[in-house]
């Protein structure tokens, strides 16, 4: 029988080298996987319209080229009126891309705002603006957007990206708040307003750095929303028809009965898009939840010990040295990670006695 | 103020709320929107002609409180005004023959879709690494892609390529709707594919979740303890972690039901469902605002009630919402 030797607690001198392949290799394969295919979708977007072998909305008069099945000279085929798919989708990725980041950074900004000033200023403005942001998160977006966007007259991509912000802050707002409420009270804050430090100052330099990576990890979230709801408005119609985006190809395959003429070629190619744009934001968002969470890992890595890997059968092991300290940047991936809000959100939830849910996920659509 | 009475009194703000964006969106539109759509009408009888101006808040009938208070007292009397593209009908008549659609479809469909997500996440999350577990990057595909896009993709699969199922519509044409076998059978087999669709787009974001809270739970002391006194583990997962992990997975039901619902509700439009989706479409389309401004309220009416309820199911379930009288 073996006895495990009390763990040293010392950090490991491992080689420079060798920590810096095995992040990446300790690197759960989903976050890869998302890393990668949104790196390919960035790129596809800066450089596809460039490279594009047509533009989008030129309809080819040729009778035969109607409806055209993908081939050498349009590779994802063409649509009723003879445009070419793949031009289409080049810029369509460009412009929902665009405005999902638009959306973001918009819907960020309005969640620091409120969420700060909800946990930082506390009292009657607490009570008001957790209250707003409690009403908006039950109210369903996407009706709502519907009317916003019916009564404008022109429903270009600005003022979607302005009404998808509108309504995109109270998640985050939300998040921010509890957080703020549980950096409010630690002593750093304390200090600086001792030391007559105004109170923007506090917040610009001592609340709001420390909240970076939840506002990080709030605005993929936010971006994801924004995907999914303007391509389910441009899908509707609200939107800007006479612009390429990823939403109004579906609606002008849906709209010209792309299904039911066998075109699948107009269709598939927009919405894969789309899903593997999401797919890569959830995989990202996910993997780098696991590295940060260790519970949440899957067994083969969870029960590896100083890179051994164990079977629930083997004797306990004999560690001769701790596994190497989480490096500085799996710390800080870590800290991006939603697993760390969440430990964060039950803290301060719990001192303000307050029941917080979980997020649901952007799975809005 | 005991749990209950406070959400209730959280709802009723929120109904609040809601009602009145949808009172002040057409008269704070910039631009003359409101004109616009007028004189896309204009062969509006006299009185169809006056009610919709009084819902546009234009020509002016009376002072905003005045307009305001009439318009509450109408949607409390469920009088969302005449519909304007499919005249003379009333807006909450064409409420009345879509919404039972969409209830039947979508609210068996999500609660069907929850419980399994649930049960599925609840096997993952215990049988950690197991194939539940390895399957889950290839759900989240699923999870990430717009509802609709999956409906378009299933119908090309078994609808035009293979005809196992019919390609939308909520019956067989010529069917008359009633309580009868014929229709009932046909209703049945046409919602199978949509109730699939929505299964199978949010199945995965319920398990993921679940998953992840019964890992946590799963890591609490007094799970270890229950193992260690050697209760079976059947009853460890069940009463132990399984009951504490619901709890906030009811939470998330509740907050996540808008997305669901928003989602397949423009998914009933790819099957050309005869729902509320198909009906917000020819809305969106003939810019019949009346109509549309009255699903919005419809919907946001149903999600707040769903979410009582969950709250309900939570106070029932959960000794500390009970118990959580005085904490503010």
């Amino acid at each position: 029988m073996t006895v495990a030797l009390p763990v040293s607690t010392e950090p490991a001198a491992v080689p420079e080298v060798r920590r810096r392949r095995g992040l990446w290799r300790r690197l759960p394969t989903r976050a890869k996987v998302g890393a990668l295919l949104l790196g390919a979708f960035i790129v596809a977007a800066i450089v596809g319209p460039m490279v594009s072998p047509y533009d989008p909305g030129f309809q080819n008069p040729s009778f035969g080229l109607s409806l055209h099945p993908p081939d050498a000279a349009h590779l994802l085929g063409t649509t009723q009126s003879g445009q070419d798919v793949l031009a289409q989708l080049l810029t369509g990725i460009r412009l929902t891309l665009e405005l999902a980041l638009g959306v973001g950074v918009i819907a960020s900004v309005l969640s620091i705002v409120v969420g700060v000033a909800a946990g930082f200023l506390g009292g009657w403005w607490d009570e008001f603006l957790s209250l707003a942001t409690n009403v908006f998160l039950v109210i369903p977006a996407l009706p709502l957007l519907i009317i916003l966007l019916g009564y404008l007259p022109q429903k270009g991509q600005l003022a979607t990206i302005v009404v998808l912000s509108g309504l995109g802050w109270p998640w985050g707002a939300r998040l921010i708040r509890a957080q703020t409420l549980a950096i409010r009270g630690r002593d750093f804050v304390a200090a600086s307003r001792e030391t007559g430090e105004r109170t923007w100052r506090i917040l610009a330099f001592e609340i709001v750095p420390n909240e970076v990576s939840l506002i990080a990890a709030n605005f993929v979230n936010t971006v994801l929303y924004a995907i999914g709801a303007s391509v389910a408005l441009a899908f509707i119609g609200l939107a800007d028809l006479s612009s390429w985006s990823l939403g109004t190809m579906l609606y002008w395959a849906q709209s010209q009965q792309a299904l039911q003429l066998g075109a699948w070629w107009w269709f598939v190619p927009p919405g894969l898009a789309v899903a593997l744009i999401g797919t890569a934001l959830v995989l990202l968002n996910s993997g780098i939840d696991e590295l940060g969470n260790p519970r949440l890992r899957n067994a083969g890595e969870a029960s590896q010990t100083a890179w051994r890997k164990l079977r629930p059968t083997d004797p306990t092991p004999v560690l001769q040295a701790a596994p190497p300290p989480r490096s500085r940047l799996a710390g800080l991936l870590h800290a991006f990670s939603r697993s760390s809000l969440l430990d964060e959100q039950d803290r301060a939830g719990n001192r303000a006695g307050r029941s917080l849910g979980r997020t649901p996920g952007g799975d809005l659509s | 103020m005991p749990f209950i009475a406070r959400r209730v009194v959280f709802y009723l703000v929120a109904a609040w709320v809601a009602l009145t964006i949808n009172f002040f969106i057409p008269r704070a539109m910039p631009g003359n929107a409101v004109q616009a759509v007028m004189s896309k009408f204009p062969n509006l009888t006299p009185s169809a002609y006056r009610a919709l101006e009084a819902m546009l808040g234009v020509g002016h009938p009376g002072s905003i409180w005045h307009q305001y208070w009439a318009y509450l007292v109408d949607i409390s009397h469920f009088n969302f005004g005449v519909d304007v593209s499919q005249y003379p009908a009333s807006v909450s008549s064409l409420l009345v023959q879509t919404i039972p659609w969409t209830i039947t479809l979508v609210g068996t469909a999500t609660l069907i879709a929850f419980f399994v997500g649930t049960a599925l996440g609840i096997m993952a999350g215990w049988r950690r690494g197991g194939w539940l577990d390895r399957v889950l990057p290839g759900l989240m595909f699923f999870q990430a892609m717009p509802y609709f896009f999956l409906a378009l993709i299933l119908l090309e699969l078994f609808a035009v390529r293979t005809h196992v199922f019919p390609l939308g519509q909520g019956y067989t044409g010529g069917l008359i709707p009633g309580w009868h076998w014929d229709f009932i059978s046909s209703a049945i087999y046409h919602s199978l594919l949509p109730a699939f669709t929505i299964v199978i787009a949010s199945v995965a974001g319920w398990m993921l979740q679940m998953r992840n809270l019964m890992l946590t739970t799963i890591g609490e002391d007094y799970v270890l303890a229950a193992q260690a006194k050697g209760l079976p583990n059947r009853r460890v997962i069940w009463t132990y972690a399984t009951r504490n992990a619901l709890l906030p997975q009811l939470q998330g039901f509740g907050l996540a039901l808008g997305f669901v619902i928003s989602g397949a509700i423009v998914m009933e439009i790819v099957f050309s469902y005869p729902g509320i989706g198909l009906l917000l479409l020819n809305a969106v389309t003939s810019n019949d605002f009346p109509l549309m401004q009255a699903i919005f309220l419809v919907i946001t009416f149903a999600v707040l009630l769903a979410n009582f309820v969950v709250d309900l199911i939570i106070v029932a379930a959960d000794p500390r919402a009970r118990a959580r009288e005085v904490t503010r």
